[in-house]
């Protein structure tokens, strides 16, 4: 069976690969400068001539851009594109409550959908499969971008999106005859559950692979997904900031994501300094995407926490791979030793958002000497909540989600829509009164 | 069909008087008023006159509010009457995801209130011989 979906540019040779992404470089940086008013400044601010890169080392030297930078460019003055060449914009509400925006041009688009098409086919993707697509359509970039991927390789995308977990059951038994899933690992063992619940055997269903992300995952959940579906789960890794899912995706060694490097140069950095760590250790993911042209980024600090794998991989491939991401550095907390990122429940809520606004708050205070937590977030305000029976079935479901994906217990409360307090500028999400 | 207004409460002390004053202060005449709660949060359920207004003002106030269609249906003044009712809902197969009852203004007869799932409901209920009433029967 093919595992690799474009042999040419997955299995380039390393120094044909670097040739490529050095040639990118030195047109993307001039382009930045005359096109976006923001990196002209930065650029000028580090005193660095656009004209100037060498080597592919100089990368080291480019002024950062992170997430603030974003934020202050909305909606559009990051855009290194005329709006007549944008074809879609997506968007990242992240844990501050504000929102950033990303232009795809019709390139950007078809790189994107090679990306996943190529993770697809890692997991074992095959042009006659049937993929069911059940992360959230719309401003995220989830469900589009793996349905996108999917119809590039040539196999069919259903595209369920998130909720109505019966729905899930009944079309991954019915309609998955050959094929996948994607979605979030959580929810992935939401639908594994329920469907026990009705009376099914997931094990017993077609289904070969799963394709999860936007979210944290570990080696336990893995475990779990694949003793309770019967299938293999694989880590694709990717922000919408950068593109959306496909950045980085595992192979069928499961040990370590490829980050696409003819598309996505990155370096790990140290979280103090800024400066590049050496292979092997853990710091900050950075990531400078050469040739897209919607919105390229020098630099952009991902927050994410990882380290290189730098020893080659056995499938063949040639891109360099990172550890499993495993949290930002931003928003840590740690509840009774546990670290908790406020990011992972966000992305958990976020699953729900045809019942539950974007509107949350951790609030962590100590019972005795036990750490509790307790979350809070709206009610959207469309959801039909008339029958208590569905809230509550979505408040245990939600609960449980947050449990297995953190490893935390956790008190869920839905609260009336606009009852959490609304700052100006940066919202807070955690109150920790311990 | 009839309309009533689902009023998501959290509950805390003074939220169910809050929503009763807010309608009484906009002259919003409550018909009836079921409460389903957890330990965290409510539902309330209001019949009342003039539903449209009182949705515009409650969400004008920041209430959250929806529209329910339910199955409001007389029920004759004799023993066993809702027991038929109840047994023809069944014999048709329709699940009842909640019920409620209060007195008609208008006849001061008991009317039982269905949230159905099934859209045919009302029609069959009528069909095997009971008084479905409609909003302006309920407003009469
Ligand atoms: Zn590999």
């Amino acid at each position: 069976m093919k595992k690799i979906w474009n042999e040419a540019a997955e299995c380039m040779p390393r120094a044909q690969l670097e040739a490529m992404q050095l040639e990118q470089l030195k047109v993307l940086v001039p382009h930045l400068y005359n096109t976006v008013p923001q990196y002209k400044a930065k650029l000028d601010a580090a005193k660095i001539d656009p004209h100037g890169i060498k080597v592919l080392s100089d990368l080291k030297y480019l002024p950062y851009t992170v997430k603030q930078d974003l934020r202050d460019a909305f909606p559009y003055k990051m855009f290194a594109a005329p709006m007549a060449d944008i074809i879609r914009l997506h968007a990242s509400s992240g844990t501050t409550g504000s929102i950033s925006v990303t232009g795809y041009t019709r390139y950007d688009i078809d790189t994107w959908s090679e990306c996943v098409a190529r993770s697809i086919v890692a997991a074992g993707g095959e042009k006659d499969d049937i993929i069911h697509v059940a992360y959230g359509y719309g401003i995220f970039t989830g469900g589009l971008g793996l349905h996108y991927g999917a119809e590039w390789m040539g196999a069919c995308a259903i595209p369920v999106g998130g909720g109505n977990t019966k729905r899930q059951v009944q079309f991954l038994r019915d309609l998955v005859t050959k094929g996948g899933m994607g979605c979030t690992p959580s929810y992935a063992l939401l639908i594994a559950e329920a469907a026990r619940e009705l009376g099914e055997d997931p094990t017993a269903w077609p289904l070969r692979y799963g394709i999860y992300g936007a979210e944290p995952w570990s080696e336990n959940i893995r475990t779990e997904l694949e003793r309770q579906l019967g299938i293999d789960a694989y880590d694709i890794y990717g922000l919408s900031e950068i593109m959306g899912p496909g950045v980085g995706f595992e192979c069928e060694v499961k040990n370590g994501l490829h980050i696409q490097e003819d598309h996505f140069l990155f370096e790990i950095v140290d979280q103090q300094t800024g400066e590049p760590v050496p292979d092997g250790e853990y710091g900050e993911l950075v990531i400078t995407t050469p040739d897209k042209q919607g919105q390229p980024l020098l630099r952009y600090n991902t927050r994410d926490v990882t380290r290189v794998i730098p020893e080659p991989c056995s499938c063949g491939r040639t891109h360099r791979r990172i550890e499993r991401v495993t949290g930002r550095t931003d928003d840590m907390i740690i509840i009774r030793g546990v670290n908790v990122y406020p990011s992972q429940i966000e992305q958990i809520l976020m699953s729900y958002s045809e019942q539950l606004a974007p509107q949350y708050q951790v609030i962590v205070t100590k019972h005795g000497s036990m750490d509790h937590m307790e979350v809070q977030v709206e009610l959207n305000p469309t959801f039909d909540f008339d029958e208590i029976r569905s809230l509550e079935a979505l408040r245990a479901e939600a609960r449980e989600a947050i449990r297995t994906t953190l490893a935390v217990n956790v008190e869920l409360n839905i609260v009336e829509p606009h009852s959490i307090e609304r700052t100006q500028g940066k919202a807070v999400r955690l109150i920790d009164k311990r | 069909m009839a309309q009533q207004l689902s009023v998501f409460l959290e509950n805390a002390p003074g939220r169910l008087s809050r929503l009763a004053r807010f309608l009484g202060d906009k002259d919003i005449n409550m018909h009836a008023l079921f409460v389903a709660d957890t330990s965290d949060y409510g539902v309330a359920r209001v019949i009342c006159d003039k539903t449209d207004e009182a949705v515009a003002a409650l969400r004008e106030a920041g209430f959250s509010v929806t529209i329910t269609e339910v199955v409001a249906v007389e029920i004759p003044d004799r023993p066993g009457a809702l027991a038929d009712l109840l047994d023809a809902i069944a014999a048709e197969n329709i699940d009842i995801s909640y019920s409620y009852c209060f007195v008609e203004p208008a006849t001061k007869n008991a009317v039982n209130v269905f949230r159905l799932k099934d859209k045919t409901a009302a029609e069959r209920i009528a069909a095997a011989g009971f008084r479905v009433l409609s909003d302006a029967d309920l407003h009469a």
